[in-house]
């Protein structure tokens, strides 16, 4: 009998974690979710409500694809692991035996604390079934209010849109996301989410939610003491583990389930990967916990290796992520800071309209790159991981800028108006090297 | 409280232009019930030239009686004009066209450009103004709601335009004496252009060309911050109203044999018929030059095109059929099925289409060669068959008509004979690829919810794999709305093109 897999939760790192064991291995492989029956893209959710998508279109494989390739999938909810017996208790009272076990819960959203944050029509969204929650908490509401500013919150903006909901966004921060992105691009996203209509409020705090007389919120009030009247209320300030499973169990836990570079827990055959997972980094540096959709699928390909026999460490590599923020698209690679680190220096560009730009990160000293940030430009993935990896300098990157554009055939290219900046800031005289298409020097397009 | 401004599409310029376009929409449709039908000495001397005198004879005893709808002066014709039963089906329905043309008295006939106006351009300005209200809304994306409007996801709308476009190209195809009317109204613009009456091909090219460009400028609207889009629905409109409606018309006011020069065999698939071929060669120089280009065009410019630039080049830059999909069509791209046993059942049935056309095509040349000593009466069939089931049924009533029910490409998809060969190439042959970048995607779906082929784009883009498919029609839009960038179409090596993730075929 081969040996038996069970991993708990259907998101992106469970089930590539799944995939990669069935493409090396004969193992027996069960994913239980208490979600969805079948694995769906959590990115999508935000489709489904504004209209673009079903829910059967965010699922990125057919229903027959799991029984094809010998993944049984199990809609239940797990109650408790006993680690002792590696056995798995339902709330349906099934008990499902493991020889290996994969924890993949995901994450919850925050919430700190505020007075009248369990209000009916209050609400975070993550799972699908926040998803419903917010289908029936929005219909017929004449305001909502975000409060978080980070990207499940402008997604949350964009869905109320979508529905022509006027929306409040409270966003603690100086500019939106400036946690993340440094100020000038913080400032530019942050007129874009205006333009779009949204009333946002910046350095602002949710103090509490008030109920009406039925018990529903119907207003928040502010640090200010402002009072604004509302029917829902997101609450978007981010994610943390989901780890109540693990936590009664024998499992180590801290604010995630605490695991090494090779993703083993303290229980030997007892894995955790994805959002739950916090990795342990010896020393002062914090652990980690990456809550991104690729973090998710790079670990769920390391953690495949290692069960099946050929133990790896989880390296991301050049981190990377990307999102789209209402209308303008975003690529980071490498290290961008929000705020200047020591030793480095960066090139900022941005584009009269608003809506495009670029910032590359480098070494003052050496002026290697070290990160890029790119708004309202597709870029080459391989091309700027490269350019890091090979320590290339600000003034090369500059120059080659042409070789690493993404974006489709036709659109305007901006390499000559940075190249141009570039030359203005720093007193120098690069050109731009690489082909220039037929179509680009027909228009005249440098 | 706050002064921010939602970006709603001004409602009421929606809603104006939405009736504009109802009330077109109702008196085109309406104004086949509009006149009396009488059958005069005049009708008899205009119908000389379209329906033999000896038949025509025969229609004396109606003269002058008034018919006041066209189903009981059909009957009569039909018992009069063929009581031996010698008529053949066809015939018989171009001579019913014809009178019921000549016959029809009243309004309409007095005032066909006022009903023009009042119907076709009434209704594509209803549909302008509806359409330019979009540009209240921020450039970007244009994709909510398009799954809860009934009209765009086989509800009740949907399935009533379906019924609609079905019963129009039913009527059009095999039943034009019904429709007579709308070709009464489309008579002054045939004039006007061509120096003659509107037969239904020239009210069909009329409403074709209307059609692409108004839902082209529904492109423009939607896909103003997106240059591939600007460009390649530019290049649709330019071809319909220039190579497939004016050039033909020109050159029947010219009095030369008339053609689409763009409409590449097997498509084109009348094109070795022997009465094609017959007036090609014997029309003088530009009959010839008609005949030389059309024998380029399929075994030289679509292939060389197709290498350079894979199928786009044709399908959704220069096809009228294409043109079509890609501007009325629009809306629809959202229904194609994108299963695997979808994707099975169209390698099926598009080769299958292509082998007959090949089939047809060498039945023809050799009949044509031959003098019509080889294959002569079964050429003849074989034609009539083709013409039937798939250049009218299949290209006509479903690949249009189905819209609304199965997406915007079923044509091109599961029957086009041009298409298949393109594939072929693109797939084999061709610098055309769409590059997936790194490990971009996020699985969202956008991709394939938005293939008007019925391609699972993201099951390639999310195992980082580049997309080569023969069904790829390179329309841009996987590229378009995916929300991380990681799609691009490209023209590149093609040593490069293909980068195979090994695994095995369920694609885990």
């Amino acid at each position: 009998m081969s040996e038996n897999l069970v991993v708990i939760g259907n998101g992106i790192a469970g089930i590539t974690t799944a995939r990669h064991v069935r493409k090396r291995s004969n193992m027996q492989i069960t994913v239980i979710s208490a979600e969805t029956e079948y694995f769906f893209s959590r990115t999508a959710l935000m489709y489904v409500f504004m209209g673009h998508m079903r829910f059967s279109d965010t699922k990125p494989y057919a229903d027959d694809f799991w029984q094809k390739n010998r993944i049984d999938l199990i809609y239940g909810k797990v109650e408790h692991i006993a680690t002792e017996s590696k056995t798995l208790h339902l709330l349906d009272g099934r008990t499902i035996p493991y020889d290996k076990l994969v924890i993949a819960t995901g994450s919850k959203s925050n919430k700190f604390g505020w007075p009248g944050q369990e209000l009916p029509g209050v609400q975070g969204l993550y799972s699908w079934q926040d998803l419903e929650l917010m289908e029936d908490n929005t219909r017929g509401i004449s305001r909502a209010v975000i409060v978080g500013g980070g990207l499940i919150g402008i997604e949350v903006a964009e869905m109320l849109l979508s529905r022509n909901i006027p929306v409040t966004f409270l966003v603690r921060e100086e500019f939106y996301w400036d946690n993340i992105l440094p100020k000038d691009e913080a400032r530019m996203i942050g007129e874009h989410v205006r333009q779009h209509g949204v009333d946002l409020r910046l350095q602002t705090n949710l103090r509490e939610i008030l109920p009406d007389e039925k018990g529903r919120a119907r207003a928040v009030v502010t640090d200010s003491d402002e009072e604004i009247a509302c029917e829902f209320v997101a609450l978007t300030p981010g994610v943390h583990p989901n780890i109540e499973l693990a936590r009664n169990s024998k499992i180590e836990t801290g604010h995630g389930v605490l695991v090494n570079d090779f993703l083993e827990t303290n229980i030997d055959g007892v894995y955790a990967v994805g959002d739950c997972a916090e990795i342990v980094v010896p020393g002062d540096a914090r652990n980690r916990i990456e809550q991104l959709w690729y973090t998710g699928k790079m670990q769920g390909v390391a953690l495949a290796k290692t069960i099946c026999g050929e133990r790896s460490k989880y390296e991301r590599g050049i981190w990377y992520n990307s999102a789209k923020l209402m209308d303008i698209e975003y690529q980071t690679y490498g290290f961008v800071s929000n705020l200047p680190r020591e030793g480095e220096s960066s090139f900022y560009w941005e584009h009269s309209g608003a809506r495009h730009s670029i910032r590359i990160v480098y070494d003052s000293e050496t002026e290697k790159v070290l990160g890029f940030n790119f708004f309202g430009i597709r870029m080459r993935q391989d091309v700027c991981q490269n350019w890091i990896r090979d320590g290339k300098s600000l003034s090369f990157v500059i120059e080659h800028l042409r070789t690493a554009n993404f974006d489709p055939e036709f659109f305007r290219r901006y390499e000559w108006e940075i190249l141009t900046a570039y030359n203005d800031q720093y007193g120098d005289s690069l050109s731009l090297l690489g082909k220039v298409g037929l179509y680009d020097r027909l228009i005249g397009q440098k | 409280m706050d002064t921010h401004v939602l970006h709603k599409p001004q409602t009421g310029m929606r809603i104006a232009g939405l009736s504009i376009f109802f009330l077109g929409f109702l008196i085109f449709t309406s104004s086949l019930f509009v006149g009396q039908y009488q059958i005069s000495k005049k009708t008899l001397t205009a119908l000389s030239r379209q329906v033999p005198t000896e038949r025509l004879v025969k229609l004396a005893p109606l003269q002058n009686r008034n018919y006041t709808s066209k189903v009981a002066l059909l009957a009569d014709i039909e018992k009069y004009i063929n009581d031996d039963g010698q008529v053949q089906p066809y015939q018989l329905g171009e001579y019913k066209l014809a009178i019921l043309k000549e016959a029809n008295i009243g309004l309409l006939k007095e005032n066909p450009g006022l009903f023009f106006l009042c119907s076709i351009v009434l209704a594509a300005i209803g549909a302008l103004v509806f359409i330019l209200a979009g540009l209240k809304m921020p450039a970007g994306i244009q994709h909510n709601h398009i799954f809860f409007n009934s009209a765009m996801s086989r509800g009740v709308l949907g399935i009533s335009a379906a019924v609609y476009l079905i019963g129009f190209y039913v009527l059009l195809y095999w039943y034009p004496e019904y429709i007579v009317n709308l070709l009464i109204l489309s008579d002054p613009v045939s004039d006007f252009i061509r120096n003659m009456p509107a037969d239904r091909w020239f009210l069909y090219g009329t409403l074709y060309t209307f059609a692409v460009a108004v839902m082209g400028v529904r492109m423009f609207v939607k896909y103003r911050h997106n240059r591939y889009h600007l460009v390649r629905t530019g290049s649709v409109i330019f071809f319909q109203l220039g190579f497939a409606f004016l050039l033909p018309a020109i050159m029947e006011r010219l009095n030369q044999p008339s053609m689409d020069l763009k409409n590449a065999w097997p498509l084109n698939y009348s094109f070795f018929m022997d009465w094609n071929l017959n007036s090609l060669t014997s029309s003088g120089g530009f009959g010839l030059f008609l005949l030389f280009w059309g024998i380029v065009l399929a075994l030289i410019v679509v292939p060389a095109m197709t290498y350079f630039f894979g199928k786009r080049w044709y399908c959704s830059w220069v096809c009228g059929c294409g043109g079509l999909a890609e501007t009325l069509g629009d809306p629809y791209r959202q229904l194609s099925n994108k299963s695997l046993s979808a994707w099975k059942i169209e390698r099926w049935t598009i080769h299958s289409v292509l082998l007959f056309a090949v089939v047809m095509t060498v039945m023809q040349i050799a009949n044509f060669l031959s003098d019509g000593n080889v294959f002569a009466n079964y050429t003849w069939r074989v034609n009539q068959a083709y013409s039937f089931l798939i250049g009218s049924a299949f290209a006509g009533v479903v690949g249009t008509g189905f819209y609304p029910l199965m997406g915007n490409r079923v044509w091109c998809r599961f029957g086009c004979p041009l298409a298949a060969i393109l594939g072929l190439v693109q797939k084999f042959k061709s610098r055309f690829v769409i590059v997936t970048n790194g490990g971009q995607c996020i699985s969202c779906g956008n991709c394939s919810t938005y293939c008007e082929m019925g391609i699972d784009v993201r099951w390639y883009a999310q195992r980082e794999q580049n997309i080569v498919r023969a069904a790829c029609v390179g329309c841009g839009v996987c590229a378009a709305v995916c929300p991380r960038g990681v799609l691009r179409l490209e023209n590149s090596d093609p040593a490069m093109r293909l980068n195979i993730v090994p695994d095995d075929e369920c694609g885990l």
